[in-house]
């Protein structure tokens, strides 16, 4: 078990090597470039830009520049547009912001969309079983930059219960609003899979020799069903609390919430290199983090599986 | 080997529909047996005869919907099943009838140690506190010959073989030393060696403990070696019942004739295995008449548009059939014939 974390620890470097050397190539294939001004420059100045920032020299000087410092120190250098800020301040300003967000949605998504999905499926073909799948699927098809503004709408602009936007700490009434606009989708998605895996599990033959035991119905799904049942929830939630966790761009720009995500999309814009490497380098590697983990939670959880 | 000391168990006229898309499936459509208590009742029937529905129905375990018990009596020891509230009947599940099922790979749960699930059984039903049960769960593994048991306990399902896994089954149901065991088709997943060992586990066991039986099966070998009566099944009915030696030497049904003739015979000459034509029917789609007409090799023209009677050929031996007397008759001559 702890050979293959570390065998995994280490793919997870090469793997964010190739993300970063891909987002600087696409960041280059993409015509314009930072120092791209809507009105136009005299040539002289051009060059001088040119000259100073390296853009002149070969692709591959460039790109040695610019990976050097990352591989040398994890320095990811100044970001272009908040300048002489370094990557790694605005990173470590932004994730707070977001990941506090992102953990509150990602919490009440897995209670609401386990709670629901489980009698969904206890109660198959029922009325609880059709009124909580129907809002989940509301949930699936309705995108959040239309739920978030409803929720304003509602509660902020008619109501007057609550902040419409913008960050008002870490405990505040402020947060309300985008967690519930965030974790709508990811408990709607739970919910069904929560469901799906359920009814697959009460199916079984072990949940049969259970029954056949005499147990109470509630020992049978919480002791033999819901861990089996709940499988298909774990492979999912690992990436899912990664993207919550590292901010999420249309809620984060609903809200006004100065989140990762929000410096990605501003980074994006301005082209500002430095720093839309640095963030895309950060998302990779809780991704592949929190997918290590979802393997380590599998072993953990079934018996069978052994690496 | 009966020591008959009463009914343990008596089906009256058992019903269990299930609806589907396709209209009612009538699975199990009046079947009455008695079970006396120490004995080993066998049923026999091919897929979807509604031998293990039947078995269900006993302990109420029919996946409801779609299935229903929609009517008879399920009297045991003097008490009707169906008439229990589920609070009743769970007492019942496991403590007094317990069942073991087909597929042992996949009817233990995979994510549980075997001492877990061997204790939830005694820690509920006789009130073991955990050393006890895990004192008990020992001495039960020990019982179905599993070697280093107190170690073994601690492993889980998929470190097992198939036959050791049927034996911690069997360890299970009887860890309670209920009255009444079903086994539906115990073997029918496992290799021949170990199928033998399994049922002489089964009648080794059931001797000790004094433990009533039912063992469903499609295997007339295994009836043959194990039972002391023998339903056969077809359709949702019972076809025939008689004691196990009696249907073996007299059967009274052209489907049960049928079902002898195709076990193979080491001592024939070379040949072809006999196999009864056709396929069993659509029971959501019975036609009137008998069901089995289609396949028989003596049906006539009662059995297309009648349903053939029960009749009762001596004191315990009752065939489903229009020409049940006859059948019977000609099974008296050939076997005195071959005598």
């Amino acid at each position: 078990m702890l050979r293959f974390i570390i065998r995994r620890l280490l793919i997870t470097i090469p793997t964010i090597f190739v993300v970063i050397t891909l987002t600087w190539g696409l960041i280059r294939l993409a015509p314009g470039n930072f120092y791209t001004a809507e009105r136009s420059i005299p040539k002289a100045i051009r060059e001088n830009i040119k000259e100073k920032y390296g853009l002149n020299k070969p692709w591959y000087v460039q790109y040695g520049k610019a990976m050097w410092p990352i591989v040398r120190h994890l320095d990811f250098g100044n970001s272009l547009k908040y300048q002489g800020q370094p990557v790694s301040n605005i990173i470590a300003r932004s994730l707070p912001v977001s990941a506090t967000i992102g953990l509150l949605a990602y919490l009440l998504a897995l209670i609401l969309g386990i709670t629901f999905g489980s009698i969904a499926a206890l109660k198959q073909n029922s009325a609880w079983d059709y009124a909580s799948m129907a809002v989940a699927m509301l949930g699936i098809s309705i995108p959040n930059f239309v739920v978030g503004p409803l929720l304003v709408m509602v509660f902020s602009l008619s109501l007057y219960w609550l902040p419409p936007a913008r960050w008002g700490g870490f405990w505040s009434k402020s947060l309300i609003l985008p967690v519930l606009t965030l974790s709508g989708l990811y408990m709607a998605y739970i919910a069904r899979l929560t469901r799906a895996g359920m009814l697959e599990v009460l199916r079984s033959d072990y949940i049969r020799t259970a029954r056949s035991k005499g147990l109470r119905e509630r020992d049978v799904v919480i002791r033999h069903a819901l861990r089996a049942g709940l499988m298909p929830v774990v492979s999912f939630t690992g990436p899912a609390l990664a993207f919550l966790l590292t901010g999420t761009v249309v809620v984060e720009r609903i809200f006004a919430l100065p989140g990762l995500g929000n410096y990605f999309i501003q980074a994006s814009l301005n082209r500002d290199e430095p720093l839309i490497i640095g963030i895309v380098a950060f998302i990779a590697i809780t991704l592949l983090l929190m997918n290590l983990l979802v393997d380590i939670a599998y072993a953990y959880l079934d018996p069978r599986i052994r690496y | 080997m009966s020591n008959n000391n009463g009914t343990l168990l008596e089906v009256k006229n058992l019903r269990t529909y299930f609806e589907t898309e396709d209209g009612t499936v009538k699975a199990v459509d009046g079947v009455s047996f008695a079970l006396q208590r120490g004995e080993t009742l066998g049923i026999v029937g091919e897929s979807g005869s509604g031998k293990s529905v039947t078995n269900l129905s006993i302990i109420r375990l029919v996946p409801n919907p779609p299935g229903r018990i929609a009517g008879g009596e399920i009297v045991f020891a003097g008490q009707d099943l169906l008439q229990l509230t589920e609070e009743e009947v769970r007492q019942i599940r496991g403590r007094r009838i317990s069942m073991i099922f087909q597929d042992p790979m996949t009817s233990l749960n995979p994510f549980m140690k075997i001492s877990r699930q061997l204790m939830e059984m005694t820690r509920l039903h006789l009130g073991h506190n955990k050393a006890q049960a895990y004192e008990h769960a020992v001495k039960m593994l020990e019982m179905v010959g599993i070697p280093d048991a107190r170690a073994r306990v601690e492993d889980y399902p998929h470190e097992f073989s198939g036959g050791m896994r049927q034996r911690v089954m069997i360890a299970m149901a009887l860890s309670c030393e209920p009255e009444l065991l079903i086994a539906d088709e115990p073997t029918t997943a496992l290799d021949v060696t170990i199928q033998a060992q399994i049922l002489e586990l089964i009648k080794k066991l059931k001797q000790r403990t004094g433990t009533s039986v039912i063992l469903i099966t499609h295997d007339l070998g295994v009836v043959a070696g194990m039972t002391d009566h023998v339903v056969v099944m077809y359709a949702g009915k019972v076809f025939e019942r008689a004691p196990t030696r009696e249907l073996f030497a007299l059967p009274g049904n052209p489907y049960t004739r049928g079902l002898l003739r195709s076990v193979p015979d080491p001592t024939a000459e070379q040949g072809k295995l006999y196999q009864i034509p056709g396929l069993p029917p659509d029971v959501a789609h019975l036609k009137p008449g008998c069901p089995f007409a289609p396949r028989c090799d003596r049906v006539a023209e009662i059995c297309r548009q009648e349903f053939p009677p029960f009749v009762q050929l001596n004191a315990e031996h009752y065939s489903l059939c229009h020409f049940a007397a006859e059948v019977y008759r000609e099974s008296q001559k050939e076997s005195s014939t071959s005598l």
